[in-house]
């Protein structure tokens, strides 16, 4: 009982400072729909318009009209003509294209030929998506009109993909990307809480009173499960309305997923806390945690395509585990029984690290 | 057990690395008194006052506070104490109001009695205009008591209080110790450090602690009886002059210059000492008169802190 009511006014205590804090209050709005727009709008692996250069050294009616077909496709945008593979790689070098088209003066001859390749495709393999494309277009089918060339080699592999058929950047983003942002203002908030109360001083008269340690964290970390919870219905909102992304499972499953996914972050964001003695430390600790979470998560490269240790890294990460659950959840239908491991590992998660805080929280200076 | 004292310390001792910020301190301090603290910055009268309510661990010694064992037994006692920290530390981002309704909920006061807690509070403590003013907008005087309202909301037997005027004016100070006299009338027992000596004069007894050390206690008047020195009182024209000639006389144990005024300490064993002092400013051929004073508690403060070679001297 008393126990409860020491909880309630380290609880009201945080809400009351917390409205306060504009700084804070901004983040927890403006932080997951900045950072929607932001990944929403620029990052876009649907590539179109790359700029490229053509050499044309045939200028048949053949090659004029691959070079038309190619331009239909809207993946490359031809810019400018050049003469030599020399000029290409010239302009590729100076960042005025990415791809450069180089169809040598035999190119009728080695199109019906077939054992050399008929144009060469100079790209620019410093960007792997560039690259990607580049591959796509290897296997364009031209359907040319001239009778006798015959048909080029048709396509032997069709992929069709399930659960996002038109491809779009935005249904297979948003579900990893609100993991990363959950992570990112989770962490911060609870990282900050302790650390903060220490440099205001505010901490010596705390661990002066009747409450316990454990009594501290839980009422800290409850306002900010329900701020987690606000954020999630941004993020799904801003996702419905600008990128049409779909939650195809069960909303409540999606929150009770999300709930296990905050609690084990809020609880890491509390060991950082006890760890840490400055802010600034606690925010680099948070920044380390955060990196990881975006890269070894399956957020941005496919989990299975990591090398090996970088995937066990990655098994250690909540986020790892929450993309898992919302890509499951609201684009596969998935249902939270079919995930029970990777909530199981949240909550896990969430446990040790809240009891870790708490015990290592000592209600001593020294 | 009710013990006659509400804190009492053997050999309390507090090391931060190589430093000893607190060494071998022997404290007994009886119920109901107001105790000072008496040191400079730096002479370890906040961390004292840390190891007595448990918030740093003694390096060695032990102490037993209100009949419990600190640091062992500190989460019992944490109800029974309050303890007001030398920086403010309530929360600058809640009104008054919220910051006293916080302690009254984490000290459990019971809920019926708790409004009236409060505004007898916040009247008592001249914060009733204040109440919805943030408490990091106030001024010195005004966080100071709300500090006390805050420590002595839960009744505690035990009332710490590390420097609570440093940052106050005159008058604040004086409404504030008027305050500590009515709480000690009412059976609380006050620890105070201070390095005022004013306020050390208002204390039932103290201590003086000299980095890290105690060197001496008990109340104002047996400290000012017992330094063991003379003190005489010189009125200078030229007091700077008049300090350099004092101090050359080989007896003199220290000079201390307030305004015009010098104050002059000669170890007791020698006699006449008015007249040595007279005879070296004579001799200088300066203007000034010497005549014997009562030790005021900065003399005895002068006299304790001495350094041991030039005591003895
Ligand atoms: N946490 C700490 N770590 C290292 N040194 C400390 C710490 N706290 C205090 N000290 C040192 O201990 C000495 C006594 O400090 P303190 O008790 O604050 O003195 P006072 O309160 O009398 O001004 C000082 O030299 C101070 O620098
Ligand atoms: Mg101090």
């Amino acid at each position: 009982m008393k126990s409860l009511s020491r909880i309630f006014a380290i609880l009201l205590k945080e809400v009351r400072q917390l409205r306060r804090d504009r700084l804070t209050f901004g983040m927890v709005v403006g932080l997951p729909v900045m950072q929607m727009l932001l990944f929403g709008y620029a990052i876009n692996t649907d590539v179109r318009n790359l700029k490229t250069a053509v050499a044309d050294q045939a200028n048949t009616h053949l090659s004029r009209q691959f070079v038309t077909e190619l331009a239909q496709t809207q993946v490359v945008d031809i810019v400018a003509g050049a003469d030599s593979p020399r000029q290409l790689e010239a302009l590729l070098r100076d960042g005025s294209i990415s791809i450069g088209v180089f169809i040598p003066h035999d190119f009728d001859r080695r199109i019906v030929d077939r054992t050399r390749a008929a144009t060469h495709l100079l790209v620019d393999g410093s960007d792997p998506t560039i690259l990607g494309v580049a591959n796509q277009l290897r296997a364009m089918p031209f359907g040319f009109d001239a009778g006798d060339t015959g048909p080029v080699a048709p396509q032997v592999i069709e992929v069709r993909p399930y659960y996002n058929p038109e491809r779009r950047t935005p249904v297979n983003i948003v579900p990893g990307l609100m993991g990363v942002i959950l992570t990112m203002t989770m962490i911060l908030f609870t990282a900050v809480a302790i650390v903060r109360e220490r440099e205001r001083g505010n901490l010596e008269l705390l661990i002066n009173t009747p409450v316990s340690s454990a009594e501290l964290m839980i009422g800290k970390v409850v306002p900010y499960i329900l701020i987690g919870m606000l954020q999630l219905a941004l993020i799904l909102a801003v996702g419905r309305l600008l990128f049409d992304v779909p939650v195809r499972g069960s909303i409540v499953d999606l929150y009770l997923a999300a709930f296990a996914f905050i609690a084990a972050n809020l609880a890491l964001g509390l060991f950082i806390s006890t760890a840490a003695r400055t802010q600034f430390q606690a925010m680099q600790m948070t920044v380390f945690i955060l990196l990881p979470s975006i890269l070894l998560s399956g957020f941005m490269f496919p989990f299975e395509g990591m090398p090996l240790v970088a995937q066990w890294l990655g098994e250690v990460l909540p986020n790892t585990h929450f993309i898992r659950l919302t890509r499951g959840i609201m684009l596969r239908d998935a249902s939270i029984a079919d995930l029970y491991p990777d909530v199981g590992y949240l909550l896990g998660f969430a446990l040790v690290a809240m009891t870790g805080a708490a015990l290592r929280f000592t209600k001593r200076l020294d | 057990m009710n013990r006659e004292f509400a804190i009492e310390a053997r050999g309390l001792t507090k090391r931060f690395g190589d430093l000893v910020a607190v060494s071998q301190l022997d404290l007994d301090v009886p119920r109901g008194e107001i105790y000072g603290f008496l040191g400079p910055n730096g002479s370890g009268k906040s961390t004292t006052i840390r190891m007595l309510c448990g918030l740093l661990m003694p390096s060695d010694g032990e102490a037993v506070v209100l009949d419990t064992e600190v640091p062992g037994d500190a989460r019992r006692l944490k109800p029974r104490i309050g303890y007001m920290t030398q920086k403010f530390s309530l929360f600058g981002d809640m009104t008054v109001h919220e910051n006293l309704q916080f302690i009254a909920d984490i000290y459990s006061y019971p809920r019926r009695e708790r409004a009236a807690r409060i505004q007898e509070l916040l009247e008592r403590y001249n914060l009733r205009d204040q109440q919805k003013q943030l408490a990091g907008t106030m001024s010195g005087g005004q966080k100071q008591r709300l500090a006390l309202a805050c420590a002595v909301l839960h009744h505690p037997e035990l009332l710490l209080l590390d420097e609570p005027t440093s940052a106050v004016d005159p008058q604040s100070r004086r409404d504030f110790w008027a305050a500590l006299f009515r709480l000690a009338e009412a059976g609380t027992t006050i620890l105070v450090s201070t390095h005022y000596m004013d306020e050390a004069e208002r204390c039932h007894r103290l201590a003086i602690l000299d980095q890290g050390v105690k060197v001496a206690d008990g109340t104002p008047s047996e400290l000012q009886a017992s330094t063991g020195m003379h003190v005489i009182e010189v009125i200078a024209s030229d007091p700077y002059h008049a300090q350099v000639v004092i101090s050359e006389i080989p007896e003199v144990a220290s000079v201390t210059q307030l305004g015009v005024r010098l104050r002059v300490l000669i170890p007791d064993a020698h006699s006449e000492p008015t007249r040595t002092v007279d005879a070296a400013l004579r001799s200088a051929g300066l203007d000034a008169q010497a005549s014997l004073s009562s030790a005021t508690l900065e003399d005895v403060f002068v006299a304790v802190t001495l350094q041991p070679g030039r005591r003895a001297a």
